[in-house]
This record gives structure tokens, C-alpha cells and sequence, in this order.
């Protein structure tokens, strides 16, 4: 019987101690905001899509077209059609990147010897069609972020 | 799915008349695309049968198919709620092979790493696990804290779920002052919040009736199961692999090896928790002695896998993680075998669960942590 | 002439009445639901619905369009009639309490002898409905749920009903708005330790018999899904969910009637009307525990609710009934 009352007030107890935790979010500030409607800051360190670098100085893509990250890549996802200026110098004609199939792992970005690629900061692509993920980096370089 | 009485003659003689229910592969409470047939008499489970495989992906495949380094983000998708164990496991596996030395600071910095994503991970089954037993509000909570966590991962290895983060020979990008700042204020916040958890769940009565005496493994049957992680340290054997064999940096640090007393989902909860805390413990530490210097060693392009066989295990947040390799000279594993601890796991369920309420059943299960996908591979 | 005249004005002012009471129970359903939507997220740290209307306030409304307009998916495997006749059954007598409310000393409808027992009736009722909703589904889930419902709602009617006896016992009668009108100088729950138990115990039994967490077995969604309307879509499950609702809120209406004084309560600016809010004050915050409660605990398992109700309920309302029936005849 003793048991039976102590734990009877011993549970009505740890149940209001419950309740004065709920009530204490109750009266706090939410911590969720609205998404689309107000934006958290993103992280620094967030990794978008891979995009083709521009050289400052010259606007042009730093890429050479080497061909290292489409070899390297783990999805096999880039493919890149490479071409010559009439100086010589290799360019991407098309740099294409499945980015259905691209997992973010950052492997190309790693490879490459010139530092051609860099991590975009989209988040939200949504497309209609597969063919719309395929995107040419190149076209694409201009939208960036 | 019409009412499925099916009668089996038992050998004790009476028939039971057992109802079949199929819960999952898309159930609430099975996390995933894992399915189980049970066979009920009124709300008592007579048998269990898992049903796995709907999230089959050939990862041990793929290793064997495409060069070793191909295979890293593999490890990111098979334990989705705490990957980086597994890239720990497949890395320091190559790295031993091939005689790659990693720098101090580097082993440093995953050891963090690491044990953010045990603590992410841990929250996030404190959530789900009082969201099987019926109580909505504490996921949340768990949420709100993993948030934080999540956002140091992100900024740290530039994704949320499926970190790439650890690279041969070292990681890919170094825990500066700012980074460090930032853990320690999560660590600080979340020292806080445990109190709040211990109000809303550990003490309250109806939580402690739910989950006491409830699911009991003794350390026999783990044993015997193969249970690994919080499941083998809830039975009351302190088994980690952090301290058995202590690999990368763990040797540094000191903590403890929590372990339950009884074996029920009690202890289990009660082992993860301590084991947030123990976590919270190595990263401190670590910040604080984090040595100086490189954080990644200069590696040759190209690497070889001599020809050989070797196994590495880590501890993850559900068990022991072990990787072992094939190799045979080339720089593609000639086989790579996974062993996941969801898989040895889930199969306790199936002598745990004979005779229980279904209600505890579904408790039982939540407590051994399972994430489908790995045991799936 | 005259008979006609009064059975006309008696027509139609029960047709009134009617109306009004059923356009109560929609909005007093759709209220309660933006409400719990609302406290949901706040005991949850987000906002809430916030989308449609100001602060989502028009979420409810634009969901039950919603449910109305969804075509009605009907399972292949279900049993016919009884299919549909379980919402309506669930939907249709929820209305019925309210005719017997005391909302203010001239707001009600029906001054009927044996209201108490009127509104215990209608709620028990609801039984059959989801074990019907189960039983129909013939889903082995919702079976579960609706026997789990049966036999939940009938262990708990009794610890109701006995504690609900206990004031009975000290006012002597039946009659709702004669059980407040004794209340005008103090509310039962203060003026007598056995109301305050029989309380305690009506309020954790009425949780029970409305299936709401913690005691929402038939549903238990970790468990079973949906429990015994997993196979409903559309406005059949719109109808449950309103009848859930306003249940619900017929049981805090009833305690405050019979334990907080009904529409007593210090005069407000309103005139007449104050009275009437008092009673719709006392009974939202009910419902606001009853709110905060589900948001909180998790769910007790089907042995311990059983237990709940016949090793502790029930032998302390049965011993609260005799002590104050005592007390009252010493
Ligand atoms: S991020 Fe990885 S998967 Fe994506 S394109 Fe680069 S290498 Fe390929
Ligand atoms: S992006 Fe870099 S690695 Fe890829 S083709 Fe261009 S230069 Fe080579």
C-alpha cells in the first residue's frame, strides 16, 4: 500500500514536471521559420552543385579541359567535349554534368588541376524532366550561385 | 490485405489461431522499407519473420566494380543517420592496407566529426524512438538540438546527411577557430538540454512503465545474436570498440563505457543517452589538445591495393562497423564485405518478440535502433 | 388556429435550434482544430499553421473543403453498407449533447429531467461507431482499433459514470442546469474533496473515452497505423475527426457543468451574456489541458490502460461515491 501511494505521487509528479516542459515551449519563441518566406543564413561550408570557375582577371573559364575530374568522378557524371582556341589552348566547348546522378562528394573539385571547378550555392533546383538536370556547365557558369 | 486467420497446429497440441499482420514495408514504426510478418493471438505476437531487402542497392558491388576511391560516397548512403563511422572504417581500412600515415591532427579532427554525427545520430532515435512509443512532442525537441549539430556538419564537410568528408591520408577541410567556437557552444547548449529530456522523458512515469522490463536481451543472447553497440552495452557487457581496440585517436581520450543493468529498452535508452554525453566528453577533449599541423598527408596519385585481405572495425552509433577487404594487387577491391550492426540487430527481434504485447513489440524494436537501409545495403 | 400557431412557433424554433446547434458543431470542430494545430506547434516549438488566412486562421475551413471535394477511395475489401454507415454513425448523435447543455441559465434547449444520463448515452454511442468504421474496414489494423475501442470505452464508462454519481449524490438530481444552479456560491471541485477526486478521475476517464493521447489505442499511429479509420478517406474520415472533436469538447462542457459551476462566475462587461462566456471559458480550458496533455506523454500500452481503469479509477471513484453518499446522509 505504501509502494502503491508513493508511486502514485511519485508519477502524478514526474507527469506535471512533463507538462511544465511543454508549457515552458509553449511560451517560448518558435525556433522553425516560415521557409520560402524567410530564409536561414547558409552555411559557409554547404556544397552545391559543381560550377566552372571564371579567372578574374579575363572572365574566361579557368578549365583546360583536361578531362581528370570526368575520369575521376565516382557517378561518372561529367562529360566534357573539349575544344582549341586558335592559340592552342584546350577550352570546354561543353561541360556537361548529370546532376541527377552526381552525388556532391566533391572529388572533382579536389582533382582539378587548376582549380577549375568550385561548389555553387543552389539548393533548390527542382526540374520537370530528367533532360532539364543535365545541365552544361558552361551555359550554366553564368548563373553561378 | 483481407483478415488472414490462418490456423497452425503447434506441438504442444492446441491450434492457435493466429492473425497475420503485416506491418511495413511502409509502417510508421519501421523506419524505413523494413517489413514484419507477425503472426498475432489477440495483442500477443506469437512470431516474428523480418522481411529485408527493399532497399537493396549493391554497395558491396559497386566496391568490387569501380576503383577503391570511387567507393567513398557509397559509404556516406548505407547508415544514413551516421556515415561518417562508416567512411572512418573504409579509409583507415585503406590507409592500414597501403601504409598511408595520417596526421595527428587529422585523426583529431575526425574523431570530432565523428562523434557530432554519433550525437546527431543518437538524437534523432531518442526522437523516433518516443515518437514509437506514442509521444510527439519529444522529436522536436531532438530535432531542434540535431539542428545545431547538423549545421556544424554542414559547414564543416558541406552537406547535411551524407557527409564526403574524410579523404585518404587525411580530411578535407581543418576545424578552425571559429568551427571550434561554434562546438562549443553546441556542447554547452546541450549540456542544458539534457535536463529537459530527463523531465520529459526519463522520469516521466508513463515512459518508465512503457520501457521497464520491457524487451530484456540477456548478454547470453546478445552474445549469441552477434548485438554489437548500445544494444550488447544496454545487457550490461561494456563492449566498445573505441576502447577495445582503440584506432585513430580514441587512445587520447579518456571516457567511459556506459552500460545498463537489466538489458531492458530502459537501459538501452538510458545507454544512449549517457553516451551523448560521453561523446560531448571526446570532443572537448579533442578540441582542446587538438595538435597542430597538417591535415592531410601528401599521398601518391595513384594507389594500389596490395595484394592481400584485412579488416578494420570502428564504433558507430549502432554497433561495430567492420569493413574487410580482398585485394589482389589492382586498385579495385576484388571483394569488400560490409558487416553493419543493424543486421545482427534487427535478428534479436525475432526471439525477443515471441509472446509480447504488440505495443511492446513496436518499443522493443524502436530501442534496437535500427536503420533499413544498412542492413539492406 | 392557436394549436396550429404553437406547433408551428414549437417547429420552428426547434428547427432554430437545430441549426444553430449543428453549425456549432462544425464550427466548434473546425475552432478546436486550428486551436490543437496551433498549440501543437507551439508546444512543439514551430509556428503552426500560418499560411491561409491570418496566422492560418483559415487553415481549418480550407481543409475541410479539401476533405469534402477528395473523392472518397472505398477499398474493394471493405463490407458495404456498414462502411458508410459508420462516419455518419460516429457524426450524427455528437450534435445530440449540446440539446441538454447548460450553456447559460436560459441557453438550452431542453430542460430535460435526466439530462446527465442523456449525454452519457449519446456519448457512448460513439462505440459503435468506430467498432463498426473497424469492423467494416476489414483491414486487420483497423480491426485491432475497433476492439481495442470497444473494450477501452466500455471499461472507462463506468469510472464516468461514477464519478459523475458523486455529484449527483450531493445535489439530488439528474438535471444539468439544477446541478450548476446549486453551484452559484461555490463550484463543487472547491467546495468538496470528494468532487475534486471524482474530478480527477472523470477528467483522465473522459481522456480515455474520447481516445485521445495518452489513451489513443484505437489509433495508436506508431501501432496500428490509423487504427479503426485507416481505411477511410475524404470527408468519412472529415466526419470522424469532427466527431472526435466535438466529443471531446461535449466531455469538458460536462465537467464544467457538473464540477467548475457552469456559467457562475464573477459578472463580466457583456450583460447577459457573460454568464454564457463564463461557461465556454471553463470548458476551452479544459480542453486546453486535455490539448496540452496529448502533446506531452507518450502512450500508455493497452494492459496498463485496462488496469488504469479497474485497479485505480474505478476503486477510487466506487470508495469516493461511498464516502461522500455517507457524508452527505450524516
Ligand atoms: S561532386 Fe562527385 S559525383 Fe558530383 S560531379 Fe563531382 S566528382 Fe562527380
Ligand atoms: S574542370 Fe579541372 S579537372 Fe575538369 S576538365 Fe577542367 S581543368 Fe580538368
Amino acid at each position: 500500500m505504501k509502494r502503491y501511494i508513493i508511486e502514485l505521487v511519485q508519477g502524478g509528479a514526474s507527469l506535471l514536471a512533463g507538462l511544465g516542459v511543454t508549457l515552458r515551449a509553449l511560451v517560448a519563441q518558435p525556433v522553425t521559420v516560415p521557409y520560402p518566406r524567410k530564409k536561414l543564413p547558409m552555411q559557409p561550408g554547404f556544397r552545391g552543385h559543381p560550377m566552372l570557375v571564371r579567372n578574374p582577371a579575363t572572365g574566361a573559364f579557368t578549365c583546360i579541359a583536361c578531362g581528370t575530374c570526368m575520369q575521376r568522378c565516382p557517378s561518372r557524371c561529367i562529360d566534357i567535349t573539349a575544344a582549341r582556341t586558335e592559340s592552342g589552348t584546350k577550352y570546354p566547348a561543353r561541360f556537361q554534368l548529370d546532376f541527377t546522378r552526381c552525388s556532391l562528394c566533391g572529388i572533382c573539385v579536389e582533382v582539378c588541376p587548376v582549380s577549375g571547378l568550385a561548389f555553387s550555392r543552389s539548393f533548390a533546383m527542382p526540374h520537370r524532366t530528367r533532360e532539364a538536370c543535365k545541365y552544361d556547365l558552361v551555359t550554366r557558369g553564368e548563373e553561378g550561385t | 490485405m483481407g483478415v488472414a486467420v490462418r490456423s497452425t497446429k503447434t506441438e504442444s497440441g492446441p491450434i492457435h489461431y493466429r492473425y497475420f499482420m503485416n506491418v511495413g514495408p511502409q509502417h510508421p514504426s519501421t523506419h524505413g522499407v523494413l517489413r514484419l510478418i507477425i503472426g498475432l493471438y489477440g495483442e500477443y505476437v506469437l512470431s516474428i519473420e523480418p522481411v529485408i531487402g527493399y532497399g537493396h542497392r549493391m554497395h558491396e558491388k559497386m566496391a568490387q566494380s569501380r576503383p577503391w576511391q570511387a567507393f567513398l560516397p557509397n559509404t556516406a548512403r548505407m547508415d544514413y543517420a551516421c556515415c561518417l563511422p562508416h567512411q572512418h572504417c573504409y579509409l583507415s581500412l585503406i590507409e592500414q592496407h597501403t601504409g598511408i600515415k595520417v596526421p595527428p591532427r587529422a585523426e583529431y579532427i575526425r574523431v570530432i566529426a565523428v562523434e557530432l554525427n554519433r550525437i546527431a545520430s543518437h538524437l534523432l532515435w531518442l526522437g523516433a524512438f518516443l515518437l514509437d512509443l506514442g509521444a510527439f512532442t519529444p522529436i522536436l525537441y531532438c530535432f531542434d538540438d540535431r539542428e545545431e549539430v547538423l549545421d556544424i556538419l554542414e559547414n564543416l564537410t558541406g552537406a547535411r546527411i551524407t557527409h564526403c568528408f574524410f579523404r585518404i591520408g587525411g580530411v578535407l577541410a581543418d576545424i578552425d577557430d571559429h568551427s571550434a567556437n561554434r562546438i562549443r557552444e553546441f556542447m554547452r547548449r546541450m549540456r542544458g538540454r539534457f535536463s529537459v529530456y530527463h523531465k520529459l522523458v526519463t522520469e516521466n512515469i508513463i515512459f518508465i512503465k512503457r520501457t521497464r522490463d520491457i524487451g530484456i536481451i540477456t548478454p547470453d543472447m546478445a552474445r549469441r545474436y552477434g548485438a554489437t553497440g548500445p544494444v550488447l552495452r544496454g545487457s550490461g557487457i561494456a563492449y566498445d570498440v573505441r576502447k577495445q581496440q582503440p584506432y585513430s585517436a580514441y587512445r587520447d581520450f579518456s571516457f567511459d563505457v556506459p552500460t545498463g543493468s537489466r538489458g531492458d529498452c530502459y537501459d538501452r535508452y538510458l545507454v544512449r543517452v549517457e553516451e551523448m554525453q560521453q561523446s560531448l566528453c571526446i570532443i572537448e577533449q579533442a578540441l582542446e589538445r587538438m595538435p597542430a599541423g597538417e591535415i592531410r598527408a601528401p599521398v601518391p596519385r595513384t594507389i594500389r591495393l596490395p595484394a592481400g585481405q584485412r579488416s578494420f572495425s570502428v564504433e558507430g552509433a549502432r554497433g561495430e562497423v567492420t569493413y574487410y577487404l580482398v585485394a589482389d594487387g589492382t586498385d579495385t577491391p576484388y571483394r569488400l564485405k560490409v558487416r553493419s550492426p543493424c543486421y545482427a540487430n534487427l535478428n534479436l527481434i525475432q526471439e525477443l518478440g515471441q509472446g509480447m504485447l504488440f505495443a511492446d513489440m513496436i518499443a522493443t524494436l524502436g530501442s534496437l535502433d535500427l536503420v533499413i537501409p544498412e542492413i539492406d545495403r | 388556429m392557436d394549436t396550429i400557431i404553437s406547433i408551428t412557433s414549437a417547429f420552428t424554433s426547434v428547427a432554430l435550434a437545430a441549426a444553430v446547434i449543428v453549425g456549432f458543431v462544425f464550427v466548434n470542430a473546425t475552432a478546436l482544430g486550428y486551436i490543437e494545430r496551433k498549440l501543437c506547434g507551439r508546444f512543439q516549438r514551430r509556428i503552426g499553421p500560418m499560411e491561409v488566412g491570418w496566422h492560418g486562421i483559415l487553415q481549418m475551413p480550407v481543409d475541410g473543403i479539401k476533405l469534402i471535394a477528395k473523392q472518397l477511395i472505398v477499398p474493394s475489401h471493405v463490407a458495404g453498407p456498414l462502411f458508410y454507415v459508420a462516419p455518419v454513425l460516429a457524426f450524427a448523435p455528437a450534435a445530440l449533447p449540446f440539446l441538454v447543455m447548460p450553456f447559460a441559465p436560459r441557453i438550452q434547449v431542453l430542460a430535460m429531467e435526466a439530462g446527465l444520463v442523456f449525454v452519457l448515452a449519446v456519448i457512448s454511442f460513439n462505440t459503435f461507431a468506430v467498432f463498426l468504421a473497424g469492423w467494416s474496414s476489414n483491414n486487420n489494423y483497423s480491426m485491432i482499433g475497433a476492439l481495442r475501442a470497444v473494450a477501452q470505452n466500455i471499461s472507462y464508462e463506468i469510472p464516468i459514470l461514477l464519478s459523475l454519481l458523486t455529484v449527483v449524490f450531493l445535489t439530488g438530481s439528474f438535471n444539468l442546469s439544477r446541478i450548476v444552479q446549486v453551484q452559484e456560491s461555490l463550484w463543487f471541485v472547491l467546495r468538496h474533496p470528494g468532487a475534486i477526486l471524482a474530478f480527477l478521475v472523470f477528467f483522465i476517464a473522459a481522456i480515455a473515452e474520447t481516445n485521445r493521447a495518452p489513451f489513443d489505442l484505437p489509433e495508436a499511429e506508431s501501432e496500428l497505423t490509423a487504427g479503426f479509420h485507416t481505411e477511410y478517406s475524404g470527408i468519412a474520415f472529415g466526419m470522424f475527426m469532427i466527431a472526435e472533436y466535438t466529443y471531446l469538447f461535449v466531455n469538458c462542457c460536462l465537467a464544467t457543468a457538473v464540477f467548475f459551476g457552469g456559467w457562475w462566475g464573477p459578472t463580466l462587461p457583456f450583460g447577459q451574456y457573460s454568464s454564457c462566456i463564463w461557461f465556454f471559458i471553463k470548458a476551452y480550458t479544459l480542453v486546453f489541458i486535455v490539448i496540452w496533455c496529448r502533446w506531452t506523454f507518450p502512450r500508455v500500452r493497452f494492459d496498463q490502460l485496462m488496469n488504469l481503469s479497474w485497479k485505480y479509477l474505478i476503486p477510487i471513484a466506487l470508495g469516493n461515491l461511498l464516502l461522500t453518499a455517507l457524508c452527505t446522509k450524516l
